[in-house]
């Protein structure tokens, strides 16, 4: 069955379904049962499932984070939300200390399935710390796997598929992009679904292979129609999984084109782009036309909301980075 | 009021208050506590007994070993193993432990191998067991951290629908004064409040966060801190295993009947060093540590013992035996243990596979076998 819904909603059908699905699933965070999470990802959860199961917990991020720590180990599947990106630093230490680290810590012998879900991301006109991209961080952390949807398909699937998994998960939502609208096959099964640390060609292109993720995938589309007009082809791979990367689909793409633009809203300086941009070179040295190119956002903190537009990579700073890529 | 005057201000550093539950005096004189009645059979008392004596004996022998070299660290209990195995033979079969890194006494009641514990302080692993094999959770570094997943646990315990029945478990959370400071140990008491977790948390009050003594961490007496999260909390004699028993046992059958959770500070005093790399010399009086002496948990019950005559000289000749031929059978067994394989590095780091660490593992192995031409 394929419905239309927005990434939010789609969202919301994806937990809806892997709580019906397994009863050891529990949602958990600031406002996600009556109020339905701020920007309502969890809406109506609590109703259907219970106070025991969609828990609205006290206001201390470390405590959700930890509590879901033990849940895991007492055999739940607890999902999480941080309210938003710039709130999950209180909860750093149970995620990096702990969570990371606990099933190394037992040699095998516990599992911690746990969800972490963080809206990411600017562009929505917040006020600061509601807007950031802190994938460096957990990307950083051996144990955690990160991954990152970018369209509603994606968000319905890889939460599913998130909650299943036996490790952790850090799982970035891009907030700017809860509203958009696609069609999604929410049909029972999962025969056909792309795993979820895959990456995916969502634009088939000759001339430069564009690297994105999460919010960053929509701009790059965009710009990949512009580049079109301009006769230019873009090569669009939506990582998905930045921890694991999916190296050989991108590896096989810039074998392809030669060049390659990374695009993140995250500062550039020690972001997730400068490993792309290691291992890119470290594989295709011989391929490449172009050193591989970073567009994303600049050394500083995420800067008042009257100044985002100017700070976050949008389709004409991408397309800023393929020109340089091709006039190199 | 001056920074000095808040160490002055009352009821800072006092002798222990009168509120501390007491069911053996040091001088070994039996007391009743109206609240905490306790009988226990000649057998049992003299198994706590044994119980202390090997606890520091183990202690005893991680510490030498330390100091020549052989583990990297320890932790060492002296001082605190009434309070340990008080609570620790509290504990149903079923009940959880989530401890610190200092809980050698509740890992040895739980029946857990010491060698594991030695393994850990001698580099061998990150920490090395499973949790659910004694319901003894890995050691904890990170200071108050264990506290949440204590509290995550019994609210797991608590959505199992077990409270009230002979499938209930109780959690206990272990943590000393310093942690009492730290976020996550409110935050776990926030937790524990208001879903009304089925968890105790035992915190044993040795006096000092490594150099800080307790008035750096608290100007109230730690227990009463429980009573602003809205749950019962209780000083007990850290140094008196009887009184440890019974307000541990009694807390964790209120957890196990749904009636929430409590903390119970122990009141007592690390004898030795934080860890076999600090100096406590140096910020700690001689007449202190000799004031604690005085309060000693193992010579307490012999004392009882010997006046109530539950075990003659040949019973504590033979428990020191044991004790020693234990010791020196784990000594042997811990240099016995060998390194990892080198390529132990990468395993358990996911459940799941994981591209990245399949990469790298084949690529060391291939480094190493290089050196095999």
């Amino acid at each position: 069955m394929t419905e239309t819904l927005t990434l939010a909603k789609a969202m919301n059908e994806g937990l809806r379904r892997a709580l019906d699905d397994d009863p050891k699933v529990l949602v958990m965070g600031e406002d996600v049962g009556r109020l339905g999470g701020v920007f309502r990802v969890t809406d109506g959860l609590q109703k259907d499932f219970g106070e025991e199961r969609v828990i609205d917990t006290p206001l201390a991020e470390s405590g959700i984070v930890g509590t879901a720590i033990g849940l895991a180990l007492r055999g739940y599947r607890p999902v999480v939300e941080i309210q938003f990106d710039g709130f999950v630093f209180p909860a750093a230490d149970q995620i990096i200390t702990q969570l990371a680290k606990m099933r190394l810590r037992s040699l095998g012998a516990v599992r911690l399935p746990v969800v972490i879900r963080i809206p990411c991301g600017g562009g929505i006109g917040a006020v600061e710390h509601h807007s950031e991209s802190p994938e460096a961080y957990f990307t950083h952390t051996a144990g955690l796997r990160v991954v990152a949807c970018s369209n509603p398909s994606d968000a319905y699937t890889m939460i599913q598929q998130a909650v299943t998994c036996d490790d952790p998960v850090i799982f970035f939502e891009p907030k700017r992009r809860y509203w958009d609208k696609a069609p999604v096959d929410t049909a029972p099964g999962r025969d056909g679904w792309t795993p979820f640390d895959r990456a995916r060609v969502v634009n088939p292109g000759e001339d430069v292979t564009v690297l994105a993720y999460g919010p960053m995938v929509k701009t790059c589309l965009e710009a990949a129609s512009a580049a079109l007009e301009e006769g230019r082809t873009l090569e669009v791979i939506d990582l998905r999984s930045l921890n694991p990367l999916d190296i050989d689909t991108v590896v096989s793409s810039v074998e392809r084109t030669g060049r390659c633009v990374v695009v993140h809203e995250a500062p550039v300086f020690n972001g997730y782009g400068a490993e792309l941009a290691a291992r890119i070179t470290e594989r295709c040295f011989y391929h490449l036309e172009a050193p591989v190119l970073r567009v994303g956002g600049f050394s500083t903190p995420y800067p008042p909301s009257r100044l985002e537009d100017h700070y976050l990579p949008d389709l004409d700073r991408v397309l800023d980075g393929v020109d340089r890529a091709m006039g190199w | 009021m001056t920074i000095d005057s808040a160490r002055e201000a009352p009821g800072l550093t006092e002798a222990p208050p009168p509120e501390l539950i007491q069911l053996l005096t040091p001088e070994g004189i039996r007391v009743e506590h109206p609240d905490y009645p306790l009988d226990l059979s000649p057998e049992e008392i003299r198994g706590l007994y044994r119980d202390l004596v090997m606890v520091r004996k183990v202690d005893l022998e991680a510490v030498a070993l330390t100091r020549q070299g052989e583990l990297g660290l320890w932790a060492s209990l002296l001082g605190q193993e009434a309070a340990q195995v008080g609570s620790g033979r509290a504990l149903a079969e079923r009940d959880m432990v989530f401890p610190t890194y200092r809980e050698h006494g509740v890992a040895w009641c739980r029946g857990l191998d010491p060698l594991r514990l030695l393994a850990l302080f001698r580099g061998l692993s990150n920490c090395g067991w499973d949790p659910a094999e004694h319901n003894f959770h890995l050691y904890t570094i990170v200071i108050g951290s264990q506290t949440l997943h204590a509290a995550g646990y019994a609210m797991g315990v608590q959505r199992d629908g077990v409270l009230g029945t002979e499938n209930a478990a109780g959690t206990i959370a272990y943590f000393g004064d310093g942690a009492t400071s730290q976020g996550d140990v409110n935050e776990a008491f926030v937790f524990a409040s208001v879903f009304n977790a089925p968890i105790v948390f035992f915190c044993q009050n040795n006096q000092w966060a490594i150099s800080e003594p307790l008035e750096k961490q608290s100007r109230i007496p730690l227990y009463k801190r429980a009573q602003g999260f809205g749950f019962p909390g209780l000083r007990v004699d850290g140094n008196d295993v009887f009184a440890c028993l019974a307000v541990t046992r009694r807390a964790l059958e209120a957890a196990r009947t749904g009636q929430g959770p409590t903390l119970i500070e122990a009141y007592t005093y690390r004898m030795g060093a934080h860890t076999t790399t600090d100096d406590p010399t140096r910020y700690r009086l001689a007449a202190e540590l000799e004031s604690w002496k005085l309060k000693d948990p193992i010579e307490r019950v012999k004392a009882y013992m010997v006046k109530n005559e539950l075990a003659d000289a040949a019973f504590f000749d033979e428990v020191d035996a044991e004790a020693k031929r234990y010791a020196t059978d784990l000594r042997r067994r811990c240099l016995e243990m060998p390194d990892p394989e080198p390529l132990a590095i990468f395993e358990n780091v996911y459940a799941e596979g994981h591209s990245l660490i399949s990469e790298e593992q084949r690529r060391f192995a291939e480094y190493l076998e290089s050196f095999d031409d």
